[in-house]
């Protein structure tokens, strides 16, 4: 039997009917059509269905859509704020964060709730916390160097 | 994947939680994180035909010190545990353990509490709360009653919660000055999951070890403290030589469990070493 969830998904909000088994990262492709996020692996281990809920990144591959029923959702298509690119974008695009683009939605994810914290962060600690995010392509390089230099505009700004 | 089909409930608060239990059975489920049910329930490993979703009871999820014990609601998160001032202090080795458990977006979304019940001899905890001497709160329909650690792995993927009850709170003595605790896990590289792991709390005074509490896991079907090690370390001078003499004693008479990437030799092997590897830390030394 399908219950109603309401979510409020990149500042918008929103009422679904979803079977208590529909997976979150189902319910934002299959139901709102947001297919910026992917689905990897389909079993928590590679971090393509990362999406921040309530503000922290979290596996939408192994969490009910029902678990998150009130919850803020934003998904990588909330990132750009019109024409222009969320400095995560920006950083990705000119450091080459990314090849085939698989894992770039939830690399980009992951990294917004990274920027968030105030303090430094070294790279052995950023690269502890890409723990849950696989890429095939880059050998991660560009993507620890793109989330780096995301930081550093972000601080510059603020 | 898509797991079999269930009937979901959401219960607002632990009595809720508990009638609901009480009226389903062995039908339900409890569902806090998720971040090990819902995995099983992709695979279908796990078909429970009710959900009771406890995820919203905040009132369950909490650090705080009371006198010299230190109390976790059962929905605190990896990562409450990880990152709380009061854990840094109190029971460091928590927070490095919490910090080694799987990544940032799972440790945002699993709870001591869900990990705990879910007994997965591999899990990153048990070694931890046996050397830290914990105790698990558990409330049913008869009341609230305390479960040593001790008395709390029954076999993989068993406790001793009945079916009644729930894990609301975890309690754990914090580490007095003369006491030093330490934790090494080694995981397949792939998979996560642990192969051999190990926790101890060491007490020291002048140089020689008063208390020592030993405990190791992934291994074994059932973490398990060695009592016979913590027997040998205590009265010894804390030094290299001792933690030598004391790893050969370990995993002394026990099935270990192999598999194709890690058979029983290896892993008894890695064992003695990760015990040496914790020892040093704990207790500070070289080489």
């Amino acid at each position: 039997m399908k219950q109603t969830i309401n979510l409020k998904v990149n500042g918008e909000a929103c009422q679904i009917d979803v079977e208590p088994r529909t997976l979150l990262v189902y319910a934002i492709r299959e139901i709102l059509n947001l297919t910026g996020t992917h689905v990897g692996c389909d079993t928590s281990s590679c971090g393509a269905c990362t999406v921040l809920m309530n503000g922290k990144a979290v596996k939408s591959c192994t969490l009910f859509a029902v678990q998150a029923d009130g919850c803020e959702i934003t998904t990588v298509e909330g990132l750009a704020k019109q024409d222009e690119l969320h400095p995560i974008q920006q950083s990705f695009k000119e450091k080459h964060g990314l090849q085939c683009g698989f894992c770039t939605p939830g690399m980009m994810m992951l990294a917004c709730e990274i920027l968030q914290a105030s303090e430094e962060m070294s790279e052995e600690n950023l690269r502890k916390l890409l723990k849950g995010n696989l890429c095939r392509c880059t050998g991660y390089q560009n993507i620890v160097d793109s989330i780096a230099d995301a930081k550093a505009r972000m601080t510059a700004v603020a | 994947m898509i797991p079999a089909s269930f009937e979901y409930f959401r219960a607002n608060s632990v009595d809720e939680a508990i009638e609901m239990m009480a009226k389903y059975g062995d039908e339900a489920k409890i569902l806090a994180g998720g971040q090990s049910l819902i995995p099983m329930m992709k695979l279908r490993f796990a078909r429970p035909a009710k959900l009771i979703d406890i995820g919203r009871i905040d009132s369950l999820r909490y650090i705080t010190l009371d006198g010299d014990t230190v109390k976790i609601g059962g929905l605190t998160t990896h990562r409450d545990l990880e990152t709380s001032n009061l854990i840094a202090e109190k029971i460091p080795v928590l927070a490095e353990c919490a910090h080694e458990i799987a990544d940032l977006q799972i440790r945002n979304v699993g709870t001591i509490g869900g990990s705990l019940a879910h007994a997965d001899p591999s899990a990153d905890y048990p070694p931890v709360m046996l050397a830290l001497d914990a105790t698990v709160v558990a409330r049913g329909q008869n009341g609230t009653r305390e479960i040593s650690i001790n008395d709390f792995f029954i076999s993989p993927f068993t406790t001793a919660l009945g079916q009644d009850e729930l894990l609301i709170e975890v309690k754990i003595p914090a580490m007095k000055s003369n006491e030093k605790g330490a934790y090494i896990k080694i995981a397949h590289p792939a998979t996560g999951f642990g192969v051999v792991n190990c926790a101890v709390k060491i007490a020291l005074s002048n140089g020689k070890i008063t208390n020592a509490r030993v405990a190791f896991g992934s291994f074994v079907t059932v973490p398990y403290r060695d009592e016979s090690i913590e027997k040998f370390l205590q009265e010894k001078e804390a030094t290299v030589d001792t933690i030598k003499q004391a790893s050969e004693m370990v995993a002394e008479g026990k099935d270990i469990i192999g598999d194709y990437y890690a058979d029983a030799d290896y892993r008894r092997n890695l064992a003695k070493a990760v015990f040496l590897r914790v020892m040093k830390k704990a207790l500070n030394l070289d080489s």
